[in-house]
């Protein structure tokens, strides 16, 4: 834990960077081009949410897409909807809202320096995002025995049988692109607890947490759309 | 920059950005489950064009709640905040623009 009497790191003399405090198994937590921490960190987060934008336009194409087939094909929409396993949808988005809460506990264990709740909450946030995948392989599993997938296997009664392909394609990719944003943040998560158990974060230095937990929290705000928009589309109809 | 996170808790931590108490990271992740479970409710009633307007409105109180409690804008720097702005903006441009021309193809009249 830092002396409550370090001075403040942002103080303009800039002088305080360079006390021992700041460094952290033999390297600076200060990057030379930074004149304070307090700079580096907003550096940090700016960045990350550069990216977080061009990943909602990403993301926007496919729900814009969305958006004119389902006004499009109400009918379809609905009818195609309805084969979806609504209980693990629901489960997967409290397991999802689940591992938000651990992400940002994670970050304030690394704000106050608790690396060992740190990494439990790391791993728990891992556990929680395996868990959601786990439950997603096996809706698709469902999905590709119900033949539900267009192009391999499909097949759907009744007068919708041309137009809930395109509802099933929708769900397939966008379900599919959001499950590999999952993965790469499984693959975030990972680096992280590995740099946490060697204690490579301070209260002072915890930007890849900080900005680990802003991608994460992003795919989580993916699918808080995604499951209205893909599972509950007319469930009062039948 | 530089004074953008001013107010915050830096004289124990010597940094001066905001620790946040883990009582209120409970209480969104609450509202948040509420919000799932209301969202599956409504769904199941017959409210016409209301059920994806409820379902939608829902998602969108989550996700500000998300944006700024666990991504701590609520806290950040204006650059931050004009990011997410920015994000939100043009995100809306693609969705209005784009749904002006297809929903009121059916409007047009001939002759």
């Amino acid at each position: 834990m830092p002396d409550a009497a370090i001075p403040h790191a942002g103080h303009p003399s800039g002088l305080t960077v360079s006390a021992p405090d700041h460094h952290l198994a033999g390297r600076s937590a200060l990057a030379h081009q930074f004149d304070s921490l307090e700079q580096q960190r907003e550096a940090s987060t700016l960045g990350i949410w550069v990216f977080l934008l061009t990943e909602v336009l990403f993301f926007g194409g496919l729900f814009v897409t969305y958006l004119v087939y389902r006004s499009s094909y109400p009918g379809a929409f609905v009818a195609a909807s309805h084969e979806l396993l609504i209980w693990a949808g629901g489960v997967n988005t409290v397991v999802l809202i689940t591992s938000s809460l651990t992400m940002a506990l994670a970050v304030r264990a690394a704000q106050t320096g608790n690396r060992r709740q740190l990494v439990w909450l790391l791993v728990a946030t891992m556990a929680l995002g395996t868990m959601f995948l786990g439950i997603k392989a096996f809706e698709y599993y469902t999905e590709w025995v119900e033949h539900h997938v267009p192009g391999l296997n499909y097949r759907f009664e009744g007068e919708y049988f041309r137009t809930a392909q395109i509802f099933f394609s929708l769900y397939f990719v966008m379900t599919g692109l959001h499950a590999a944003h999952m993965i790469v943040g499984l693959g975030i998560m990972a680096v992280l607890l590995v740099l946490s158990l060697r204690g490579r974060f301070t209260p002072e230095y915890y930007n890849p947490i900080e900005a680990g937990g802003l991608y994460w929290h992003f795919v989580d705000i993916v699918w808080i759309f995604l499951f209205p928009l893909l599972y509950l589309i007319g469930r009062h109809a039948h | 920059m530089g004074q953008g996170g001013q107010g915050g808790q830096g004289g124990k931590y010597g940094l001066t950005d905001h620790i946040v108490s883990p009582r209120v990271y409970f209480a969104i992740y609450a509202i948040l489950l509420v919000g799932t479970y209301l969202t599956i409710q409504i769904a199941f009633f017959d409210l016409g064009p209301l059920n994806t307007i409820a379902a939608l409105t829902i998602a969108v109180l989550k996700a500000v709640l998300v944006v700024l409690f666990f991504m701590h804008v609520r806290h950040s720097t204006p650059l931050t905040w004009a990011v997410v702005a920015g994000s939100v903006f043009w995100l809306a441009i693609l969705l209005t623009l784009t749904m002006t021309d297809y929903l009121t193809r059916g409007w047009r009249t001939y002759g």
